[in-house]
């Protein structure tokens, strides 16, 4: 495999071309020719043993830290990755990136179509959790890296963590697996089929081929982006944000204004997340988190798997307030691989936050994390 | 790799329970401390768990495979003798179940290290009897309404719950409140009342294995009496 790079002066990242390798999908759709976009930080070291790999979540994208010149802010993690932080890039090389199927310049529905002027739009083959992992393991490749060191995710990020230990547990040392479950929960997809809904109901949207007309389905997208912030907060969050406090006013207007901080709150989210996201992407990428599911088989899969993963190490982490990915789930991880006697450490974090708490401010994940990598790096070194 | 000494006295008591290279679950592991003596000075693989949160994440930060949660709740989730100890150390007394949690210990563990305050200790004993009050001591410091100690027994009452659970005890150890170490099966008069600090090797009757020769195999079982 010859792996073609070039970097995206505009989008600020590096990107990987992978020419007539027809990758198979999960659906059994073959992609012939793809490319991702990826960003790196920090030196990967002469026995290339300092490698990590960051998975995004849903709307995340390769900007981990550093500027993001498509919001013009913070990588989504800066707070997480860079010199001296949790992920020490003083120490570690650090990867990221976009996922397939995802928009900030990898392939996906927004790009164009091989050998073709158009977009894929609704053309764009279904993609899974395990599609995306392929993809990344292609780029770790093409980068001459054998062995990850850590693989590090929340959310859907942490979906994609748990399938690299699946598929490919002889490339890698553990996982940080954040937010995370087995399965997406019925109450999970339910969701995300209302945010599919709103956007496939906005009349723009016209079956995917919006870019046409160089429109987007702005409100149906924004809709979409409302109703899945609200499931990443908690009720006790958001009543400490904004409780009942009005928004520029001193007394409600009888009207259907945003009367409520919490309303003018939610309108901000959606309006500024249709500036940075592609509505296909949206669909394509809600429908691989609700396709993920391991519920019956990742037992069998660790106990029986032909590459070995006895060596893996699993720090499975989960907030008490998370109520979309509860505790309870990660937990059923971290009892299968107990039963299996394998090297997992779990820590539930305590904090309102709800299931955003990753990316947020809390010294304990900072802690764990930095512990976690720190010392299982001396264990390996020594 | 340099072996490091102790902090707690019973800590290296435990080590001389445990041979070189095995795999230990230290129930209620705190920050790891045990975890970390044992992985240097007996090349152990550990496993923890802790139910405090900041304990766990400390231990985990450390760089051990620690589990936060409940030993009561958690412990079915390890297969059958997945382990070659599991460690139980001042925290039966604790249980909501001990007779329970006694038999998952040596479920999940080919043996137990089972350590706890005697509470038939002489000092105990006469605070009890003088002062008519529930006795306060150094190793069960707390009064009676905010303790988490809630199921009080003596060497001799452990001893008679492990006769009745078919328990062998492979080992015992006593300590005084001066820090005198002695062998409680050695010591017949006295024991219970001067033993401040109990620990014990525990296992199942362990039967010989029996070959069984066939023309061709010889098989081999535990614990199993053929015709």
């Amino acid at each position: 495999m010859k792996t073609k790079f070039t970097t995206d002066t505009k989008l600020e990242s590096e990107i990987a071309y992978f020419e007539n390798i027809n990758l198979k999908l999960e659906s059994g759709d073959i992609i012939d020719s793809f490319k991702l976009a990826f960003k790196t930080y920090g030196k990967l070291n002469t026995d290339k043993t300092n490698a990590v790999l960051v998975c995004h979540a849903l709307t995340g994208d390769q900007y981990v830290a550093g500027h993001n010149p498509i919001t013009g802010r913070e990588g989504w993690w800066s707070r997480m990755v860079g010199p001296n932080k949790p992920i020490d890039t003083n120490k570690f090389f650090v990867i990221c990136s976009n996922v397939l199927g995802g928009c900030a310049g990898s392939t996906g529905p927004k790009e164009l179509q091989n050998g073709n002027d158009v977009a894929y739009g609704g053309n764009f083959p279904s993609v899974t959790i395990k599609d995306m992992v392929m993809a990344q393991s292609l780029l770790i490749e093409s980068l001459n890296i054998e062995k990850l060191f850590s693989v590090i995710g929340g959310s859907m990020g942490a979906m994609q963590a748990l399938q690299w230990a699946i598929d490919f547990p002889d490339k890698i040392l553990n996982i940080i697996h954040i937010a995370g479950a087995l399965k997406h929960s019925a109450q999970n997809i339910a969701f995300h089929e209302v945010g599919r809904q709103a956007i496939m109901s906005d009349p723009i949207w016209k079956n995917g081929k919006y870019f046409e007309n160089n429109e987007v389905p702005e409100r149906g997208l924004s809709v979409a982006r409302m109703i899945a912030h609200i499931t990443y907060l908690s009720e006790n969050a958001m009543h400490r944000k904004f409780g009942r406090k009005l928004q520029s006013r001193d007394i409600i207007s009888f009207g259907f204004d945003a009367d409520f901080q919490v309303e003018s709150y939610l309108r901000y989210q959606g309006k500024s997340f249709v500036e940075r996201f592609d509505a296909n992407s949206y669909l394509y990428l809600t429908r691989a988190m609700d396709y993920f599911d391991h519920d019956e088989t990742f037992r069998k899969n660790i106990e029986f798997s032909h590459n070995p993963n006895n060596h893996l190490k699993y720090l499975i982490v989960s907030f008490t307030s998370d109520w979309l990915f509860p505790t309870i789930e990660s937990k059923m991880i971290v009892n299968q691989l107990n039963s299996l006697s394998r090297e997992v450490s779990f820590l539930e974090i305590d904090t309102d936050k709800g299931h955003d708490s990753f990316l947020l401010e809390e010294p304990q994940l900072d802690d764990v994390i930095k512990g976690f990598l720190t010392n299982n790096f001396a264990k390996i070194n020594e | 790799m340099n072996k490091i000494n102790s902090i707690r006295k019973d800590w290296s008591l435990i080590e001389t329970l445990i041979a070189e290279d095995r795999k230990i679950l230290d129930i209620g592991c705190g920050d790891g401390g045990l975890m970390e003596q044992l992985e240097k000075n007996r090349n152990a693989i550990t496993h923890g768990i802790e139910l405090n949160r900041d304990l766990a994440a400390n231990a985990i930060s450390r760089g051990f495979n620690v589990v936060h949660g409940n030993a009561e709740l958690d412990l079915s989730q390890y297969s059958n003798n997945s382990f070659d100890y599991v460690i139980l150390s001042q925290t039966l007394q604790a249980m909501m179940k001990p007779k329970d949690i006694l038999s998952e210990l040596l479920r999940i563990g080919s043996k137990a290290i089972v350590s706890f305050p005697n509470f038939g200790h002489w000092k105990i004993r006469l605070q009890l009897l003088i002062s008519g009050k529930m006795p306060v001591t150094e190793s069960l410091p707390y009064t009676w309404y905010d303790t988490p100690n809630i199921h009080f027994f003596t060497i001799k009452d452990f001893l008679n719950l492990c006769n009745e659970m078919n328990i062998v005890v492979e080992k015992s150890i006593g300590l005084t409140s001066k820090g005198k170490q002695f062998d409680i099966s050695e010591s017949v008069t006295g024991v219970n009342f001067f033993t401040h600090e109990a620990i014990f090797l525990l296992s199942y009757k362990n039967f010989e294995p029996i070959k069984i020769k066939s023309s061709k195999k010889v098989f081999a079982k535990n614990s199993v009496i053929a015709n």
